[in-house]
């Protein structure tokens, strides 16, 4: 039996090692040097900086770290006492048993507030540890409908959600493409499966015909078993909830196999990452994103130059967001006169600030008020608008 | 009827994968008795060495037809792959060869996290895509399709068997590695010199690594450091279905494994449960045949 022991034993050890890796705390205790005036005030960013979602989450710490940046250059004082802001950084790897893991470390280190989680997966189990220690979260890219449905008093997002993207893509694939037929794929993650649910729903209001419900997880690349399936089923349109390193190579096996329907799905891959990773059939491909299209934002091209200047990289997808939640967060400590969770938190829930994605203003749940769905297509390599979608009313072209 | 032949055709591309990759696990296995779950690891340094040899290539101007392209690249990831797994036996296997049997898995493990987060570093967390050297025009075959780089992956793993199977048999390279397989000691004592005989298989095993490495990036279209973890875990499950330690077992299990979980997620259960096949698969035959469908029953030695 040694051999059949031995094994088990090594499949299991694998699947454990699986799950714990590396995560670095990065407080540095001290670094209130000297100056008895100055206040450092700590606020945390978790994103997955390693893993395949690295690039996003990596954006997003850049977009918060450049807020940050602008900010203590600016130079603040609030309470009457000169503040130095600093960013604790986290890693939760998108996966949700780590997330509440991150978040008691936030909570233990006493941060000011929290800018994230990136993913829906992982804002949601950590947003009630935040709750319970009374700290405000803002999320930049969680759109799940759930994460502010909770009822707690410290969640926000300053993106529109799941129920206004699904139900804009539904809208979109009906009227704009004309399509009957829809094969719907997604990741199994809140985020993939929550869009594809409100997706779903918009896409039979318009009397789309659902032909295919499918899932992969959030690490598959090999879809052909589920893309044959599909096939026989001759969809106008696949839609993919989930993220860009899923929806490249999906969109390459959708080609491979001779499907012709054009791949639509969300945020998760309206990222120049799946223009690199769909190779030859990324040409033609829609996916939309929360907010106006980002050439009519307002701050939008001059906080492209700033985050190219800095950090010499092309922009993922998010990191405006996060950087208009840094602001938005600061600005209600600004107005409350308070880095203090407790005092400003007030002054967060009532917030009317213009960012560079446009007009933040929170409705009672913490959600964004107003929030439009672009939907953008891959033209000539690149992505571009195709059609604003405001909240409730019609397409707007 | 062509769905049919095209879940075929498909289980069959991921089964020759699997099988490559199961050819490196189970020479490792069949000669110390050990798993190498580094391997994973080396496949996939394997397919980002290439991305990049290409890339540079490409950069620096030399134009090559397709597959000379991806030749050319595995050429330059095949030597680093095989450095790789001479390095990995002298540093994590070499010092524990008499140590209990968790040592070297441990130590396994551990060079498998090593290699992820060095590929992290030097390659970033995102995902790479692989550059589009070869064709990627499916080819119709009775209403299925199939592509030339999946030609290539079935047609390279069953080969490559070929080869190793003769390898194994005829040379004198193969003789001594069924000497050590059998008995370190005596095989030693005949003249064997075992630490080179092991070293030699793990630059061979290596060296396959590298090659299916570069056929799983080619046909998926990226590669990224985590790649190896899953496909890694898959191939070690053919091997154990084939018997472990049995090269025609592993290309056999590998390509069951592929077939079972196409037509399984085809036709049978919904797709998200694909996962749970393989691993079905390991835990029966764990229970009901643990030396798997072609290996032999070995008396337990006390």
């Amino acid at each position: 039996m040694t051999k059949t022991r031995y094994c088990l034993i090594a499949a299991t050890a694998l699947m454990v090692s699986a799950c714990g890796s590396k995560n670095q705390v990065t407080s540095e205790a001290g670094s209130q040097t000297g100056a008895a005036t100055e206040l450092t005030v700590r606020i945390g960013h978790v994103a997955p900086i390693t893993g395949d979602q690295g690039h996003l989450g990596k954006d997003n710490e850049n977009g918060a770290q450049l807020a940050i940046d602008d900010l203590n250059t600016e130079g603040l004082v609030i309470g009457g006492r000169k503040i130095k802001l600093e960013l604790m950084k986290e890693d939760d790897q998108h996966d949700p048993k780590q997330a509440p893991i991150v978040a008691q470390r936030f909570v233990d280190a006493q941060v000011a507030g929290v800018i994230g989680h990136l993913n829906s997966g992982t804002t949601i189990p950590a947003s009630a540890i935040y709750n319970a220690a009374g700290i405000p979260q803002i999320s930049p890219s969680a759109t799940n409908p759930v994460y502010t449905s909770q009822g707690f008093k410290t969640a926000f997002r300053v993106i529109a959600n799941d129920v206004a993207q699904g139900a804009a893509l539904g809208k979109f694939v009906a009227e704009s493409l004309k399509a009957s037929k829809v094969a719907i794929i997604d990741d199994q993650s809140a985020y993939g499966k929550g869009l594809a649910d409100e997706f779903e729903k918009a896409a039979r209001a318009n009397g789309v015909e659902i032909v295919a419900r499918e899932a992969g997880d959030d690490k598959t690349t090999d879809f052909s078993s589920i893309l044959t399936k599909i096939k026989g089923k001759h969809p106008d349109v696949v839609f993919y909830g989930g993220m860009d390193a899923q929806a490249g190579p999906l969109a390459r096996q959708l080609k491979k196999l001779g499907i012709a329907a054009r791949v639509i799905g969300g945020d998760g891959f309206q990222t120049p990452e799946f223009i690199k990773l769909a190779g030859d059939n990324a040409e033609g491909q829609y996916a939309s994103q929360p907010g106006t299209p980002k050439d009519k934002m307002p701050g939008y091209t001059e906080f492209d130059a700033k985050y190219r200047a800095k950090y010499n990289l092309e922009i993922q997808n998010y990191a405006a967001f996060t950087y208009d939640a840094v602001m938005v967060m600061v600005a209600a400590m600004k107005k409350a006169d308070s880095t203090e969770p407790a005092k400003y938190l007030p002054a967060l829930a009532s917030t009317d600030y213009n960012g560079v994605t446009g007009n933040i203003k929170f409705d009672a749940r913490g959600d964004l008020l107003n929030g439009a769905v672009t939907v953008y297509q891959v033209k000539a390599g690149k992505w571009e608008s195709v059609a604003t979608i405001a909240a409730p009313s019609a397409i707007v072209q | 009827m062509s769905e049919l032949l095209q879940q075929i055709l498909n289980g069959l591309v991921v089964g020759s994968m699997y099988a490559l990759i199961a050819l490196g696990y189970t020479m490792v296995y069949g000669i110390l008795q050990i798993i190498n779950f580094a391997h994973g690891e080396v496949m996939m340094i394997g397919a980002m060495v290439t991305i990049s040899a290409i890339n540079m290539l490409t950069a620096a101007g030399v134009e090559l037809p397709g597959p000379l392209m991806l030749l050319a690249g595995l050429l330059i990831a095949a030597p680093v792959t095989m450095l790789l797994g001479f390095l990995i036996e002298r540093v994590a296997y070499r010092p524990l060869r008499n140590a209990p049997r968790l040592a070297p898995l441990i130590t396994a493990i551990g060079i498998s996290i090593l290699l992820q987060q060095v590929a992290v570093l030097i390659w970033k967390s995102n995902p790479r895509s692989f550059p589009d050297v070869v064709s990627q025009q499916p080819i119709e075959i009775l209403g299925a399709s199939i592509t030339t780089v999946q030609i290539a992956i079935v047609v390279l793993a069953l080969s490559i068997m070929a080869g190793l199977l003769l390898l194994v048999e005829k040379t004198r390279l193969g003789r001594a590695m069924r000497a050590v397989s059998m008995n370190q000691p005596v095989a030693a004592l005949m003249g064997v010199n075992t630490n080179r005989v092991i070293a030699q298989t793990f630059v061979i095993g290596s060296a396959l690594a590298a090659v299916a490495g570069v056929m799983w990036a080619a046909n998926y279209g990226l590669a990224n450091p985590t790649m190896g973890f899953t496909p890694g875990l898959k191939a070690f499950t053919a091997a154990v279905l084939g018997g472990i330690g049995n090269l025609g077992g592993a290309v056999l299990g590998g390509l069951l494994l592929g077939l079972i979980e196409n037509l399984g997620t085809g036709y049978l259960v919904p797709s998200e449960y694909r996962d749970v096949f393989a691993f079905l698969v390991l835990v029966l035959v764990l229970v009901l045949r643990p030396s798997g469908l072609m290996g032999e029953r070995v008396a337990e030695r006390a």
